[in-house]
C-alpha cells in the first residue's frame, strides 16, 4: 500500500509541477491532468507485465510515469525537448515509448481503440502471451470507433482489456447527459463481453479488479473494466471548470484519492505523519530536479525537421521549407 | 512475361508476397468467403485460411484502425476496403493515425500498412459509388499513395507497398480490373514515388494517372496513327510522393502539357501538377497548360449524364488540338475524333 501511495504522491506532485510549468509557459498546446485519477492510474497499472501493451488517450503523464518511463523524459516532452520521450514530436498528447510497451498516448478521442485491438490482433495471431489494456475516458463510449472495436474483439477473442475511466465528465458534460446508458460497463453486454464496474478513488479495488480483467483477456477474451473516479480541476490546464458547484468541488476535497489514502496508511498503523511529511518533502525536490533536467535539454534542431518523413526512403519525398521554391535552392541539398 | 489482367496481376502479388513473408494478411469485407467484391481475393482463403484472410464486419473505422495497430506491432495488414467512397468512414484512422505515428512519436512506431481500394466511375453507381477523392489521401504528409494503371505496373507497385515501412494507399480502379498487359514473372517491386514515360514523343506533354494514364496511352497512341503527332504520355504512378522531376523534364522537351484526370478539376490533382510545371518550366511554355477532368457534380446515374460528366477519350483529343492550335500546330489529317 505503501508503495501505491508514494507512486500516486508523484504523480500528483509531478502534474501540480505540470501545471505551474504550463504558467510559467514551459509547456505549450493542451496539457490535461490526472489530477485525481492518482488511485486509478496506479491501480490500473500495477498489475501489467512489463511485455503487455498500454494504448491510452490524451490524459496520460500518470500512465507514463506508471509504467516506468524515466519522468525526466516525460517532462522534457512536456518542455518540447529532445529528451522527451517522443523526441519533442508529440507533446503531452502523444507519449510513446517501445520499451515501456507505452504504445501512445492518442489526442483524438476514440483513435487509440481500433489501434489497441489491432495490437491484441497481432498478439493474438502470434500466438503470443502478453495482452493489451486500452483506456479511454467516458465520453468515448459514445464513439463509433468504440462499438466497432468492442465488436471486432468480441468476434475475434482478443486478449484486451478495455478500460473506461469515468470522471464523470467529458470536458464539461455530464456523463448522464451524453450517455443513455450512463452506466457504461454495461455496453460490453452489447458485444458479449465481460464487463465490471469499480471504485477509482480505491487503487487497492482498481487493482483488484484490474487483475480479476487482465486474467480474462489473457485467456483470449476481451474485458471491459469501468473505474469511477474523479478529475480534481478543469479538463485541460487552461479550464476553470466554471460548470462545477460549490458543493462539487468541496465533495472532491473531501474525497481526493491521495489524502484519503494517506490517512489510511495512518489509521492502518502503515505509516505516520511525519513519515509521510518527509516522503512528499522528497518528491517534491525531485520533480524539481526533474524540471531542472528538462529545462536544460535542448530543444530538438530544425535540420531534423524531416527525419520522420517517411520510415522507407523514397525518391521526390519533399523536403522543404516554407518559402522555399519547388525548383532550385534548398536547404536539404538537391531539389526533389 | 505473361499476358494478364490487372485483376490477375493484384491477386498474383498478393499471393507471392503472402507465400514469401507469413507477416502479411488480408483483411476487408467480402474478401474471404465471397472471394472479393471485385474477385481479387479469389482462392486465398481456401489456399491461407481465416488467421491470414480475414472477414471483417461492416465497420471500415474499426478494421483498419486495427489493421494499422496490428502493424505498429510488426505484421503488414493489406487492408481491402471495399470502394474509395467507404475510406471515408475510416478517415480518422488514415488521416490521424497511420499518416501521424511514424513523425509523432519521433520515429519510434512503422506502420507497415496497405489500404487497396478502386475508385472510378463509369458503372452507374450513383454519386456516392463514384468518386475519385485520392486527392485527400495525396495530400497528407506520412502517406504514400500510388495510382497504377497497367497490370505490370499494379502487380510491382503492389508488393513494393506490402514490403514498405509506412502506410501506403494503393489506388486501384473498377475500370481496370479487366485490362490487360504484359506482366513479368519474377517479384520484383517498382520504385514508389517514380513516374513512368510510357510513350516518348516532342509534341505535348500528355499527364495522368490511374485510368486516365491508359486512356492518354490510348489518345497517343491513336493520333500518331492518324495524324502524325508524336505525343509523350506519362503515368504519374505515384501521387505521394510527386515525380515533379519526370514531368519538367519532358515539359521542357515539348514545351506543352495536358493534364488528364478522373477526380474533380478544382482542387483535383492536376491543380498541383499544373502548378508544379508553373514553377520549373514556366519560361519553356508555349501554351497555357490544360487540365481535362470529370464534370463538377455529384456523378449521376443516368448514363447520358454520366457519360457527359466522365472525361472521354474524345475530350482529351479536343483539348490536345486546341493546346497544339494555339503554339500553331497544324492538323496533317483529319482525326477520327473531330
Amino acid at each position: 500500500m505503501l508503495d501505491f501511495y508514494r507512486e500516486m504522491l508523484f504523480i500528483r506532485r509531478f502534474e501540480e509541477r505540470a501545471a505551474r510549468s504550463y504558467t510559467q509557459a514551459l509547456i505549450g498546446g493542451y496539457c490535461h491532468l490526472n489530477l485525481g485519477e492518482e488511485a486509478t492510474v496506479v491501480g490500473l497499472i500495477s498489475s501489467l507485465r512489463p511485455t503487455d501493451y498500454l494504448f491510452t488517450n490524451y490524459r496520460e503523464h500518470g500512465y507514463a510515469i506508471a509504467r516506468g518511463i524515466d519522468p525526466r523524459r516525460i517532462m522534457a516532452e512536456l518542455y518540447g525537448r529532445v529528451d522527451g520521450v517522443s523526441k519533442g514530436w508529440g507533446g503531452s498528447m502523444h507519449m510513446f515509448d517501445f520499451e515501456h510497451r507505452l504504445l501512445g498516448g492518442y489526442g483524438i478521442v476514440g483513435g487509440q481503440v481500433p489501434l489497441a485491438t489491432g495490437a491484441a490482433l497481432a498478439i493474438d495471431y502470434r500466438g503470443g502471451d502478453e495482452i493489451v489494456m486500452c483506456t479511454m475516458g467516458d465520453g468515448t463510449t459514445n464513439i463509433g470507433a468504440f462499438h466497432e472495436s468492442l465488436n471486432i474483439a468480441g468476434l475475434w477473442n482478443l486478449p484486451i482489456v478495455y478500460v473506461i475511466v469515468n470522471n464523470r465528465l467529458g470536458m464539461g458534460t455530464t456523463v448522464e447527459k451524453s450517455s443513455a446508458e450512463p452506466e457504461l460497463y454495461k455496453r460490453g453486454a452489447a458485444y458479449r463481453i465481460e464487463a465490471s464496474r469499480v471504485d477509482g478513488l480505491d487503487a487497492l479495488a482498481v487493482a483488484e479488479a484490474t487483475a480479476h480483467a487482465i486474467e480474462v483477456a489473457r485467456s483470449g477474451r476481451p474485458y471491459l473494466l469501468e473505474v469511477v473516479s474523479e478529475r480534481l480541476r478543469g479538463h485541460s490546464v487552461v479550464d476553470p471548470a466554471k460548470y462545477r458547484s460549490a458543493e462539487e468541488v468541496a465533495s472532491l476535497k473531501e474525497h481526493d484519492p491521495v489524502h484519503t489514502m494517506a490517512a489510511r496508511l495512518v489509521a492502518e498503523g502503515i505509516s505516520d505523519d511525519v513519515t509521510l511529511a518527509i516522503l512528499d518533502q522528497e518528491v517534491l525536490a525531485n520533480i524539481e530536479e526533474i524540471s531542472a533536467f528538462a529545462e536544460a535539454s535542448a530543444f530538438p534542431d530544425v535540420d531534423t525537421l524531416f527525419d520522420y518523413n517517411y520510415a522507407t526512403a523514397v525518391p521526390n519525398d519533399s523536403r522543404r521549407l516554407p518559402g522555399q521554391p519547388l525548383f532550385g535552392a534548398s536547404t536539404s541539398g538537391a531539389p526533389s | 512475361m505473361t499476358l494478364m489482367s490487372y485483376r490477375q496481376a493484384l491477386h498474383d502479388a498478393l499471393r507471392s508476397e503472402m507465400l514469401r513473408d507469413e507477416n502479411v494478411l488480408l483483411m476487408g469485407e467480402e474478401i474471404g468467403v465471397f472471394e472479393g467484391s471485385y474477385k481479387i481475393t479469389a482462392g486465398l482463403l481456401a489456399e491461407f485460411g481465416e488467421k491470414r484472410v480475414r472477414d471483417t464486419p461492416i465497420a471500415e473505422e474499426g478494421f483498419t484502425g486495427a489493421a494499422i495497430g496490428a502493424a505498429m506491432l510488426g505484421l503488414r495488414p493489406v487492408v481491402e476496403i471495399m470502394t474509395i467512397n467507404f475510406s471515408l468512414l475510416a478517415l480518422d484512422q488514415i488521416v490521424n493515425h497511420a499518416a501521424k505515428i511514424y513523425g509523432m512519436f519521433g520515429g519510434q512506431a512503422k506502420v507497415p500498412l496497405v489500404i487497396r481500394t478502386p475508385g472510378g466511375g463509369g458503372q452507374q453507381l450513383g454519386a456516392t459509388h463514384s468518386q475519385n477523392i485520392e486527392v485527400y489521401y495525396a495530400f497528407v504528409p506520412g502517406l504514400k499513395v500510388v495510382a497504377p494503371s497497367t497490370p505490370a505496373d499494379a502487380k510491382a507497385l503492389l508488393i513494393a507497398a506490402i514490403r514498405d515501412d509506412d502506410p501506403v494507399l494503393f489506388l486501384e480502379n473498377l475500370a481496370l480490373y479487366n485490362t490487360k498487359g504484359e506482366v513479368p514473372n519474377h517479384d520484383t517491386p517498382a520504385v514508389i514515388g517514380k513516374a513512368a514515360v510510357t510513350r516518348e514523343g516532342h509534341h505535348l506533354t500528355l499527364i495522368g494517372y490511374s485510368r486516365m494514364a491508359h486512356v492518354a496511352k490510348k489518345v497517343a497512341d491513336q493520333l500518331a496513327d492518324h495524324d502524325g503527332l508524336d505525343i509523350e504520355v506519362i503515368d504519374l504512378r505515384s501521387l505521394r510522393p510527386l515525380d515533379r522531376d519526370t514531368i519538367i523534364e519532358s515539359v521542357k522537351k515539348t514545351h506543352a502539357a495536358v493534364i488528364v484526370e478522373d477526380d474533380w478539376l478544382t482542387y483535383g490533382i492536376g491543380a498541383e501538377v499544373a502548378a508544379s510545371i508553373s514553377d520549373g518550366a514556366f519560361d519553356y511554355l508555349d501554351a497555357p497548360v490544360r487540365r481535362v477532368a470529370m464534370a463538377e457534380v455529384p456523378m449521376p446515374y443516368s448514363k447520358s449524364l454520366e457519360s457527359a460528366a466522365l472525361p472521354s477519350e474524345n475530350d482529351v483529343i479536343q483539348a490536345i488540338y486546341q493546346t497544339l492550335e494555339a503554339i500553331g500546330h497544324r492538323r496533317t489529317k483529319t482525326g477520327p475524333h473531330d
